[in-house]
């Protein structure tokens, strides 16, 4: 089971996961990150765990059980 | 694994570049020892906070932390803290830390960061840097105690320092010897900008005139700057942030290249299994066509990240788009690129009042873009950044 939560209120808008995997990840209106695609196919996690790597503030917490 | 010839891996820094390297390598695979050393004390925590939240108190310290606790579990690497390394024998790959130990390796990441510039002599009493968590708490403290601050250095930190000061009631002086500051770093027109911004909140500036001297009074504490101007500003508060240097003294004596940063090659490696991450890596950026040491936050996520995949997998050049935020009072700058002098600026208003965006051209190529309260109007222009990247490196 997977999952991905993401600790917005420490998000700074960097974009850093838009650019990285734009199909599940997104900025909202106020330039926080928001999760666009509910369920990822599996195809995407290589993506997803780049983008929870990258972001510099690690807002995006994933759960692979 | 005992037969696996790059088992064990050691990371000189325990700061974003070198944790988010040592989380990478076990995402990635890598199954050997992994230890991280950092000179600092504390558990590892983040700095853009500090300047911000960690200083204007709505953020306890432990906030700020790099990564959870949870996280340094699932990590199974060993933190040595408060352990600064001294020497590297790059021959006999082993470094040597102040503990008196030494460490043999494998593969090694240098991920030391930089350090506060100083002004000249032996700093009096009242008189602070900004770079660590308790450097932040002593200057919270001192502001809080005393409502007045003098800031040297209108950069980024000296200027995020000066918001934060007037949210906390100080009455703020900035002290900066170029006469406009940040046209380099935002462009002429968003550079001049901020500063009014700082200026219609209050805060003072003295532009282009530096600092001959402070002042202290009888009991060691600073009680002035005297300017090169011959003036004065009175304080008992003063930030010292006029720059960084990078930590690499401790390389001198190995066979590395030190110039400005540890010397890479555009994969990030100084030597053969030795590698630079962060602040304190200068590498050969191939798509920029010279080398770059950037001191940007997400820089040091992306290089470690960049490191652990060359540890583990095929290397492969790291030809990032560079990119900064900056905050003050209610303001988001977000800088993707590089501005140069020469660039032509073409300005892009928002749907709001306070938005907007600049994007910069040489010969019609975007080389940058900046955004004022517009981060996701910046986005499709960072995405059209990063293609123009990859398409210069073939």
């Amino acid at each position: 089971m997977k999952s991905i939560t993401l600790l917005t209120e420490y998000c700074v808008g960097s974009g850093a996961c838009v650019l990285e995997c734009p199909e599940v990840f997104d900025l909202d209106e106020e330039g926080l990150v928001t999760q666009i695609d509910p369920d990822p196919a599996e195809e995407l996690w290589p993506k997803i765990r780049h983008a929870a790597a990258v972001c510099p503030v690690s807002v995006i917490d994933l759960v692979e059980a | 694994m005992a037969a696996n010839p790059r088992n064990r891996v050691v990371i000189v820094g325990a700061s974003a570049a070198g944790i988010t390297c040592a989380e990478a390598l076990r995402r990635l695979g890598h199954a050997g020892e992994i230890r991280v050393v950092g000179a600092e004390p504390d558990i590892p925590h983040d700095r853009p906070p500090l300047s911000k939240q960690v200083l204007d108190g709505s953020w306890a310290p432990e906030k700020a932390a790099l990564i959870s606790g949870e996280r340094r579990d699932r990590l199974a690497a060993t933190l040595q803290l408060g352990t600064t390394a001294t020497a590297l024998d790059v021959a006999r790959r082993q470094v040597t830390l102040d503990d008196g130990g030494t460490l043999p390796f494998d593969e090694f990441v240098i991920a030391t960061g930089v350090r506060p510039r100083l002004l000249p002599g032996q700093p009096p009493a009242g008189v602070h840097v900004l770079r660590t968590l308790d450097d932040a708490l002593a200057l919270r403290a001192d502001i809080l105690r005393r409502g007045r601050i003098a800031i040297v250095g209108a950069g980024f930190l000296g200027l995020e320092a000066a918001a934060t000061a007037r949210h906390l009631g100080a009455s703020v002086t900035v002290v900066e010897p170029v006469e406009h500051p940040l046209r380099t770093r935002l462009g002429r027109s968003a550079a001049a900008r901020l500063l009014d911004l700082h200026r219609s909140r209050g805060v003072e500036f003295r532009l282009g005139v530096g600092v001959e001297a402070t002042d202290v009074d009888p009991a060691g504490r600073v009680r002035g700057l005297r300017l090169s101007d011959g003036s004065a500003v009175p304080a008992t508060v003063v930030l010292v942030a006029i720059g960084c240097v990078p930590n690499v003294e401790w390389l001198e004596s190995s066979e590395l290249e030190v110039a400005d940063g540890v010397v890479c090659d555009e994969f990030c490696q100084a030597a053969p299994g030795i590698w630079a991450a962060g602040d304190v890596a200068r590498w050969k950026h191939v798509s920029l066509g010279r080398t770059l040491r950037i001191e940007h936050r997400l820089n040091a996520s992306e290089q470690g990240l960049a490191v652990a995949q060359n540890i583990t997998g095929p290397p492969a050049p790291f030809v990032p788009t560079p990119f900064f935020w900056t905050d003050h009072y209610e303001t988001k700058v977000q800088v993707a690129g590089v501005i140069t002098a020469d660039a032509e600026e073409r300005v892009l208003d928002g749907d709001e009042p306070n938005s907007f965006l600049h994007t910069y051209y040489v010969d019609d190529r975007l080389v940058g873009a900046l955004g004022w309260n517009a981060p996701k109007a910046l986005m499709p222009y960072r995405r059209q950044l990063r293609v123009g990247n990859a398409l210069a490196r073939r």
